[in-house]
């Protein structure tokens, strides 16, 4: 049986369903691992102007994953055109360009202005980083903010249009519908959780911004949950980010919603581990019998738990 | 769209755009993890090639296992303290400090040790040097030995500067001195190790025709040093910075330092622009 593990994403086929997480992935990886055996590439976040980033120290270790606010260091739009596009076609997968911008007419002009580059197959909204803005303060906090920002984007490009979302949210389901609504192609479920870690011997923040996005395996429970209400509340494709280190993390991604995922802090300690994620999703198929990822995209039977009618 | 297939070939591509050099994840053979004093651990592996074709100055992101104590989450990034392509070997030298090192003092002959690269830029001579002084301090001699090596078969006099708390706590002696360098140690106990003094011994090595390139690690005491000196005296230099990383390979921006460029203050990555640097550009 031949095994098909290609993936539609709203109008963009993928070879594979395996793909970095924005601000984890960068031409040196090409040194360890062959990228042509991803997805997709997704680059670190862009902006059109030139930005510093936060103080160091920007990343801190903590038990099953990493803080991080690095702050969108960016070199703006027209180096990246120059510079990091040209790199990437020597390969072959499809490039997911990251951008960010401060409001609506940023993110319409960021995108339309990507939209004439050769090269750039779809535009990922980073509309959720908690480490730009006091206290975490996004667009995608909201649905309705959402619900502008994506209107924006929509009608200044006709490329596929991925929407990150944040998980320090409250209210998920209506982001993503919200989303949908103004026609996003995809959603990304999700960004990092605001979080923060104290030196108790400086007593000082051990993130030069005070605060910063919590990723790695602590969170994946968390944004399992999250595509799982998503999954229920939209009907375009989801693609699940947060804490997947292997192929049986990635499984479970896909049970709750997701058609595709990303890898992203787990690359820091296994620089493999998104093709060790492909090979075991592939494995896997081929011992359950699959012949494609159809039969796995929200499978998950969550229904049949007999109520408990015994007083305690 | 050209199809690149292997990841050397894939590497091969990149050239211009980042440093091109296969950085392969070797799992690395332990042969023997020794204290050196009360602590200092000397970690010897067999890796092969390529991480033993390792240059000086270049680091390797090491794997750190975890004990029942403790899990460290990121690998350690790690200069090298040797590397023979000849015999296949990679070794180190470190302080047990951390939940990573103390990790790493945990391995035993015979396990194995994942360890990416070799990665980095490393040390260089300048065309011209005859003569270059090496100043160290503590763990940074580690890193500072191999450049005994790269100036032995370079043809080129090293004289090092060895700078510790007390005479037990003074490292890589014996590297510096089986390639013929001259050694001047400095120690806290002994009132030596002050930055004037310091300062004395490198204007009578330049007085003498002895400095034609100036090297030092980590300290930034010491890097402030030899960046005035090196204004002054016009020697040319370089400096193998010390900052904590995450992915070690140019990604995730962590590992950002500050230096000028011109009238301008640039940021660059310690993994994948350095660690090594000119002494003058440091910010």
């Amino acid at each position: 049986m031949m095994l098909d593990l290609s993936i539609d994403l709203g109008g963009l086929r993928l070879l594979n369903p395996v793909m970095p997480a924005s601000g984890t992935f960068a031409e040196g990886l090409a040194n360890t691992i062959d990228i042509n055996r991803l997805g997709a590439f997704v680059t670190k976040t862009i902006t059109h102007e030139k930005r510093s980033g936060n103080p160091v120290p920007r990343v801190a270790e903590v038990h099953s994953g990493m803080l991080n606010a690095i702050g969108i260091p960016s070199k703006g739009t027209d180096y990246f055109i120059q510079e990091t596009v040209p790199f990437y076609r020597h390969f072959s997968p499809p490039l997911v360009v990251s951008i960010s911008a401060p409001s609506n007419d940023g993110f319409a002009q960021l995108a339309a202005q990507l939209s004439c580059v050769p090269g750039v197959a779809a535009i990922e909204a980073n509309i959720s980083c908690p480490n730009i803005e006091e206290d975490g303060k996004a667009f995608a906090m909201h649905a309705r903010s959402t619900a502008q920002v994506v209107r924006a984007l929509r009608t200044s490009t006709s490329l596929p249009v991925w929407v990150k979302l944040t998980p320090n949210t409250g209210e998920i389901a209506a982001v993503a519908k919200a989303a949908e609504d103004e026609g996003a192609d995809a959603i990304v479920v999700a960004n990092t959780i605001l979080g923060m870690a104290i030196d108790i011997h400086t007593r000082r923040p051990k993130l030069g911004n005070v605060m910063g996005g919590l990723s790695g395996p602590a969170v994946k429970p968390i944004v399992v949950r999250m595509v799982y209400q998503c999954h229920r509340a939209v009907s375009i494709p989801i693609i699940g980010c947060g804490g997947i280190a292997n192929a049986d993390d990635a499984i479970e991604f896909m049970l709750a919603g997701a058609s595709a995922i990303q890898v992203g802090t787990a690359t820091f300690v296994h620089p493999a581990a998104m093709i060790d994620v492909l090979d075991g999703l592939a494995s896997y198929c081929q011992r359950k019998g699959l012949a494609n990822l159809n039969g796995l995209i929200g499978a998950v039977e969550d229904t049949g738990f007999v109520p408990f009618e015994a007083m305690a | 769209m050209p199809l690149i297939s292997s990841s050397v070939a894939s590497a091969a591509a990149c050239v211009g755009a980042c440093s091109g050099q296969p950085a392969p994840d070797t799992h690395g053979a332990v042969l023997s993890n020794d204290w050196v004093n009360r602590e200092y651990k000397h970690l010897i592996l067999q890796a092969g090639h390529p991480a033993a074709d390792a240059r000086a100055g270049q680091f390797f992101h090491l794997l750190c296992p975890a004990t029942p104590s403790d899990s460290p989450f990121f690998r350690r990034p790690m200069s090298t303290y040797r590397a023979d392509p000849l015999s296949g070997r990679v070794e180190f030298l470190y302080k047990v400090t951390g939940s990573g090192t103390r990790g790493l003092a945990s391995l035993e002959a015979g396990d194995t040790l994942p360890m990416l690269g070799p990665l980095g830029v490393g040390f260089s001579l300048p065309p011209v040097a005859r003569q270059i002084v090496v100043l160290g301090r503590g763990v940074g001699l580690a890193t500072l030995a191999p450049l005994s090596d790269l100036a032995a078969n370079a043809g080129v006099g090293v004289t090092a500067i060895l700078s510790a708390r007390d005479d037990d706590s003074l490292m890589s002696q014996d590297r510096f001195a089986a390639t013929g360098a001259s050694m001047i140690e400095v120690t806290d106990q002994a009132g030596t190790s002050t930055v004037e003094n310091v300062e004395r011994i490198l204007r009578e090595l330049h007085a003498a025709g002895r400095a034609d390139a100036f090297y030092t690690c980590g300290s930034s005491r010491l890097t402030r040093l030899m960046q005035r000196l090196g204004k002054e005296l016009a020697i040319p230099g370089e400096v193998a910075m010390e900052q904590q990383m995450a992915c070690g390979i140019g990604m995730c921006y962590c590992c950002v330092h500050a230096f000028r460029e011109g009238e301008k203050l640039v940021s660059k990555r310690v993994c994948w622009d350095g660690p090594v640097f000119p002494l003058a550009e440091v910010a």
